[in-house]
């Protein structure tokens, strides 16, 4: 892109009276606004900008170019699970008879696309070893917290009073604040220096607030990429205090055909279908965080929610069946709805393309793939980054920093630096049991010549830090925008146009 | 490297206390300021709060990460020091001279349980 030509804001490529488009003479331009009271009404026009159709286009296309995605190249952002989302996804999601459907049309016009949510509930319930899925909730956030209301709408119905929930020091940020959203109190529970659970001091917990405790949330594998070895022993330690097991799906890649977050003792669960099943992510999106759980819990999912239903009735000659989907639009138990209708429909039917896509052979190698690629990158990297735990990861690795601290290069400069090697930087400063985290994630995805010319930049950085420790820490060099002033855009964030455009 | 101060008790996340008479003034180690980076914004109660010992105060955020400030002592909050409303930076500057946070103290015993220097410097060694 040049810069000089096109790194406007559209702004500042605006002309007053210059438009896009022409209308009748005699077009009423008032009409819109004759019922709105004059409280209401603009005094002054907006200060939109005003630019011609191909000024427009030029300007959002060269915006467009200085994007990056997965579709670019490596994007080895740990803890968000950036795979590739196939392109058949696009096509089915695409579909006329789905893209046009209105969410309450009678049951009877789509009964496709109600096979089709009802068929991703249970094959998500499989994969997970639960027994029902809800499909409504629009986020992993969102799914964290209807998870945790269903928790609690189960324990009030006990007639329970259980207000606390355990979370690990390392656990995911979202985690306490579903917890405190959901009106719960959140009691931090350590962790051992490998990075686990620190099982004594959870027994402690439990023997001092066990008849408090609502429920202990977990990722398993847990922040830093380490499946927790006493997951069982946790489990059961929690139930017979009377909690609920909740389990945060973020890290599920990392098991996804070798093991089940049900089988290990979970009762609740949230999967983010963004991360795991191949949709979209981030500004891509939308999200969807389907909330499974255990038998016995079901009747505390929200609504609405779509039932296999089996009609038999007698016709004029013999009796007949017949098998089709409706929709559940409330119980008595049921938390009500979290949302608009059904969540995130084009997701799930990209979602659901994905399971079918790979198959329940292929999806068994997901897991193990994707643990193998960090492991690789572990192992390759670590004589030049500092490996905190040693041993087996899961599905990402966590180094803290560079192995040589002398050179003063920092986690924030590597990354910095790889974006001038045309990569998405890793995660970085996360999780924040190391003062240098520094996160990568490859996905089962990547090929293993990806995976070695990302594992030689890496290796180029680090010789770069102890030669010319400066070119790495005023990195990047080679983007449209060089290193940006981070305390500066905290501390000064100038968050309208029209005082940025003023201080030019 | 991160700089010491003697003559202050420590607590295991990394909050300072400076006792004068009934009064003590809480801040974060130098350690602490090193460890979080440019300090961008510190949240801070308010005048005549209740503090709890081992319980959350407060928080200072910084481009790395945002981090809860946990009480060393039980007591009320008698000033704030509102420098670091415009100026969060100052904990960079000097955290020992910048406190966050003036307590009169309700149990003066509560300081037994914090650390002294040496086996502050030790536990951030770990």
């Amino acid at each position: 892109m040049n810069r000089t030509l096109y790194g406007n804001l559209i702004f500042e490529l605006s002309k007053k009276g210059r438009k896009g488009y022409s209308l009748p003479q005699d077009y009423d331009r008032t009409h819109t606004t004759a019922e709105l009271p004059e409280a209401l009404r603009r005094k002054e026009a907006a200060r939109l900008p005003e630019c011609d159709e191909l000024t427009v286009v030029r300007h959002y296309t060269n915006l467009s170019h200085n994007n990056f995605g997965v579709n670019d190249g490596f994007y080895p952002l740990g803890s968000c699970t950036m795979k590739y989302n196939p392109v058949i996804n696009e096509e089915i999601a695409g579909l006329k008879a789905f893209a046009g459907l209105h969410p309450l049309q009678p049951a009877v016009t789509c009964q496709g696309a109600l096979e089709v949510y009802y068929n991703l509930q249970e094959s998500l319930a499989e994969l997970a070893g639960l027994s029902e899925f809800t499909l409504n909730p629009c986020a992993g956030a969102h799914g964290e917290l209807t998870g945790l209301m269903v928790i609690r709408a189960y324990h009030e119905a006990q007639g329970n009073k259980r207000t606390k929930v355990l979370i690990p020091d390392s656990a995911h940020g979202t985690n306490p604040a579903s917890a405190a959203v959901c009106g719960l109190e959140v009691v931090e529970v350590k962790s051992l220096a490998d990075g686990t659970v620190d099982v004594e001091h959870l027994r402690q917990l439990l023997d001092e607030m066990g008849e408090q405790v609502a429920a202990m949330m977990m990722t398993n594998p847990n922040t830093l990429g380490i499946f927790e070895p006493h997951v069982l022993e946790i489990t059961e330690m929690v139930h017979k205090a009377g909690g609920l097991m909740y389990y945060d799906g973020a890290n599920l890649n990392a098991l996804l055909g070798e093991c089940r977050p049900g089988d290990m003792g979970f009762d609740v669960m949230h999967i983010n279908l963004h991360k795991t099943f191949s949709t979209p992510h981030g500004g891509g999106g939308p999200g969807s965080g389907p909330v499974g759980v255990r038998k016995g819990l079901e009747q505390f999912l929200p609504t609405p929610r779509v039932k296999k239903v089996v009609v038999n009735y007698d016709s004029e000659s013999e009796p007949s069946e017949w098998e089709g989907f409706m929709i559940d639009w409330g119980t008595d138990t049921a938390l009500g709805s979290v949302g608009n209708f059904f969540g995130n429909f084009g997701v799930m039917l990209k979602a659901y393309a994905y399971i079918l896509s790979l198959g329940s052979e292929n999806i068994k190698q997901v897991g193990p793939l994707a643990t193998l690629n960090a492991n690789y990158i572990k192992e390759r990297l670590k004589d030049d980054y500092l490996l905190p735990i040693k041993g087996l990861c899961k599905h990402e690795v966590v180094f803290d920093g560079l192995k040589d601290k002398s050179t003063g290069v920092t986690t924030m400069d590597v990354a910095k630096r790889l974006l001038d090697y045309g990569y998405h930087a890793p995660t970085i400063y996360f999780p924040l049991l190391f003062h240098e985290s520094l996160m990568i994630e490859p996905t089962e995805n990547e090929s293993k010549e990806t995976i070695d010319a990302f594992i030689d930049v890496m290796h180029k950085i680090a010789e770069e830090a102890k030669t010319d420790p400066e070119l790495v820490k005023t990195a990047p060099h080679n983007t449209p925008i060089g290193r940006v002033d981070d305390v500066l855009a905290a501390k000064q964030p100038v968050t309208t146009y029209w005082k940025a455009l003023e201080n030019k | 490297m991160a700089k010491f101060m003697e003559g202050l008790r420590y607590s295991e996340s990394h909050e300072y206390i400076r006792v004068e008479g009934e009064y003590g003034y809480i801040g974060i180690s130098d350690y602490a300021q090193h460890a979080l980076g440019n300090v961008v914004y510190v949240d801070m109660p308010d005048v005549d709060d209740e503090v709890t010992a081992g319980e959350e105060f407060g928080a200072v955020e910084s481009v790395k990460a945002a981090s809860d400030l946990i009480s060393p002592v039980s007591g009320t909050v008698v000033e704030v020091n509102e420098a670091l409303e415009d100026k969060p930076e100052l904990l960079n500057e000097d955290a020992f001279a910048n406190w966050i946070i003036k307590v009169q103290l309700s149990d003066p015993s509560e300081l037994d349980a914090l650390m002294d220097v040496e086996a502050y410097k030790e536990h951030c060694k770990e």
